[in-house]
């Protein structure tokens, strides 16, 4: 798949997320074609009016609750029967959730496992079922630096994108020789609201607008598991060495 | 926080909605509806105190920046406020449009361009942005949301073109753009020796080239008082609709120590730009980024004036007094040793402003930047005030983080039928400074 190639085919879960949005447009702007899926139908159409008018295509809406599809099989077999097949598929939605409501109440902590985890597994398992049997496209999921190494703020999403990126790796792995791919990327600090409650600024921060153009370069590229920005592999080198006794006398 | 001119500076609580149908909420949960004040910011390419708002909350609207619908047949686009110019252009001119008119920055959000009923090389055609805006969608404290166009709203309407973002919230807007045929222009500098050459250049070009501006040497002495280089350009027609790119370009990484601006070099600066200016007189094509947006090349190029800043000080003078005011307030400049890099001078035409606040009017306006030295500079920018006034000139709220309140309201007589239309919600440092 070129990236010149107009008209690609693109199924984006969570389309509504800010870092979703960004690199959308640029496929927009190569014409392609899209299935926006989030929960908000209002907003959907407001993405997909202009989305349009940056160039692409075509963009069909389904608004549903991706945490909570009965059958995402079929409802990902329904997405690429409408599109007329698939060449790129976004896994972006996420929820970073509240550890210490998680640990009041049971609910929300299943929430942030479903949510991450569990519902994300289940389209990653759809997608990879087509793009293996049509043996092209690519399966790029937004994982986080986070599941790298457990800390105490924020165990549970965690650990959910931790399983997450080793199910994509797996996936990847899996899918190889039939010449369809799976990436993981694990993302660094980026400006959206999901972030609306952390201090923002300094070198460590990036936008959705500068995340975007690696999402998209990694999704036609080979690495199955990639950190972006580049400089987070080395930090997560760094923070995964820190000693226990050490690292149990930080806040992180 | 801090404006382009890096003078006033703070902390200052925002907040960043992505999605139009959070703005009530957002105008809630700033207090906008319980006695604290809320002001939209665009891209905060304003100078001064006009886009904060140190006693109240900030609502950041570049989270809104999608396309609502454009008809590349008619070339009317519908946008949300915090679209940049610069994403605009990148979208439209590859179609075979422009902004109807553009300010010397692309990064400035649609609604901040409307606030400040923002005008561009082509005024004296053109008119202010505002001329070009059919309609709006206005979010008000009290929770109407109000579409409003200059036929069916007159009085909101034009009270929120050129408004402040005090009027209200701008959700959107639709805008005529102009059809071009190429991304290029036919541009031509002439240099020229003093004000009435420049004055003769204006007329001389009003009607047949879309776009003038002029660079003036505002440290030049009395033999050589309102030099410059006159710039003018219109669109070509060769079909190379190619927009320009945002990514790369230079930045400037730190601070300047604001000693090394002083009247030395600012003089042998503006010299040598006189002189470079003259010897690259004549003919050119030119892309629509390099003639429009100079500036733009070098990101943060506000930090070459130091760590205090630096104020922008843009006037207006109306026909009748504008040889002899703008003389007056170069020869003031010079005289106090401080003074610009870039001092721009324009011709506006007579097309009439929309708004009950905009600053463009029939006249010749003068821009010019200072590095910030305090009293000493506060105290010249007094007596050009003065000038101004007797002039029956006005000075421009975009650019401008210390005019007294009466000048203020000598220049917009207007004032208080705007202050009516002020939403009660909304404020901002400079409306409290010139209207409290
Ligand atoms: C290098 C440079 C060159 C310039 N050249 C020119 C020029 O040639 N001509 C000219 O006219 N100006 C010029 N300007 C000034 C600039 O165009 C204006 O200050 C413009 O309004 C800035 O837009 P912004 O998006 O940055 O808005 P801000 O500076 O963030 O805000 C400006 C005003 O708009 C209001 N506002 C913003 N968004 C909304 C909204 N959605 N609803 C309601 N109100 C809103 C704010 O409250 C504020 O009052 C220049 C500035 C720079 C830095
Ligand atoms: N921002 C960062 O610093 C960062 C860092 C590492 C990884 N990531 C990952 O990047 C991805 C994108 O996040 P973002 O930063 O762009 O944040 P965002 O703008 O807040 O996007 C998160 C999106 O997920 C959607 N979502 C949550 N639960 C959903 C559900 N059950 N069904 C449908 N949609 C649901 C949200 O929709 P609603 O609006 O309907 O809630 C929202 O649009 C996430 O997976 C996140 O974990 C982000």
């Amino acid at each position: 798949m070129s990236r010149a190639e107009t008209g690609a085919r693109v199924i984006v879960l969570g389309a509504l997320s800010a870092i979703a949005e960004a690199t959308a447009r640029l496929h927009a702007a190569e014409g392609a074609r899209f299935i926006l899926a989030g929960r908000d139908e209002t907003r959907l159409g407001q993405v997909a009016a202009d989305l349009e008018a940056r160039g692409a295509a075509s963009c069909l809406c389904r608004s549903l609750d991706l945490a909570a599809a009965a059958d995402s099989y079929a409802a990902f077999d329904e997405m690429v029967e409408a599109l007329g097949g698939v060449d790129y598929v976004y896994l972006f939605y996420g929820l970073l959730g509240d550890q210490d409501a998680a640990e009041r109440d049971l609910a929300a902590a299943r929430d942030i496992v479903r949510v991450n985890f569990s519902s994300a597994a289940e389209w990653c398992l759809a997608a990879a079922r087509r793009l293996q049997a049509q043996g092209s496209g690519v399966l790029l999921v937004a994982s986080s630096v986070a599941g790298d190494r457990g800390r105490q703020s924020k165990p549970l999403y965690g650990a959910a994108k931790s399983g997450l990126t080793v199910l994509v790796q797996g996936l990847a792995h899996r899918l190889a020789p039939s010449g369809a791919r799976a990436v993981a990327v694990k993302i660094g600090f980026v400006d959206t609201p999901m972030t609306a409650g952390s201090a923002k600024g300094g070198p460590l921060w990036v936008t959705p607008e500068q995340i975007a153009p690696k999402l998209r370069r990694f999704a036609d590229g080979k690495r199955p598991v990639v950190y972006a920005p580049w400089f987070w592999r080395w930090i997560m080198l760094v923070i995964r060495l820190v000693p226990a006794p050490i690292f149990h006398r930080t806040k992180l | 926080m801090t404006s382009w001119g890096r003078v006033a500076r703070g902390t200052q609580v925002t907040t960043r909605p992505r999605f139009r149908d959070l703005l009530p909420a957002t105008l809630e949960a700033n207090g906008a509806l319980s006695g604290t004040s809320v002001l939209p910011l665009g891209l905060a390419r304003s100078y001064g105190d006009s886009c904060l708002n140190s006693e109240g909350r900030l609502v950041d609207m570049t989270g809104l920046d999608r396309v609502i619908a454009f008809d590349a047949g008619t070339g009317i686009l519908r946008a949300e406020a915090g679209v940049s110019l610069s994403a605009l252009l990148s979208l439209v001119v590859p179609r075979g449009y422009f902004l109807p008119t553009t300010p010397g920055t692309r990064f400035v959000t649609l609604g901040g361009a409307v606030a400040n009923d923002v005008h561009g090389k082509n005024h004296h055609l053109a008119g202010s942005f505002g001329c070009s805006v059919r309609r709006l969608r206005l979010l008000r404290s009290d929770g109407s949301r109000l579409s409003l166009s200059p036929e069916e709203s007159p009085a909101l309407f034009a009270a929120t073109i050129g408004g402040l973002g005090l009027t209200g919230m701008i959700e959107w807007l639709e805008l005529s753009l102009r059809p071009i045929g190429s991304a290029y222009l036919d541009t031509e500098n002439l240099a020229f020796g003093g004000l009435e050459e420049f004055f003769a250049l204006s007329a001389e070009s009003a009607e047949t080239w879309e776009h003038c501006v002029s660079w003036v040497d505002c440290a030049a002495g009395e033999r050589s008082l309102g030099r410059g280089i006159f710039m003018r350009g219109r669109h070509r027609d060769d079909g190379a609709l190619r927009a320009h790119r945002d990514k790369g370009g230079l930045s400037v990484p730190l601070e300047l120590p604001s000693f090394l601006l002083n009247r030395y070099s600012l003089g042998a600066f503006n010299a040598l730009y006189h002189a470079l200016g003259k010897r690259k007189q004549g003919l050119a094509r030119t892309h629509y980024e390099s003639f429009f947006y100079p500036l733009d090349a070098i990101r943060q190029w506000n930090r070459l004036y130091g760590r205090r800043g630096l104020y922008q000080y843009q006037c207006l003078v109306p026909p009748e007094t504008a040889a002899d005011a703008v003389a007056a307030l170069l020869r003031r400049v010079a005289a106090s040793g401080e003074g610009s890099f870039l001092a721009v001078l324009k011709t506006f035409g007579d097309k009439r402003s929309p708004g009950l606040l905009s600053f463009p009017r029939e006249g010749t306006t003068l821009a010019l930047d200072f590095v910030n030295r305090g009293a000493a500079t506060l105290k010249l920018l007094g007596t050009l005030d003065e000038i101004v006034c007797q002039a029956g000139g006005r000075v421009y709220p975009a650019k401008d983080g210390r005019m007294p309140a009466a000048v203020f309201r000598q220049g917009y007589p207007d004032w208080q039928r705007f202050a009516e239309q002020v939403d009660p919600g909304f404020s901002s440092d400079f409306w409290r400074r010139v209207a409290a």
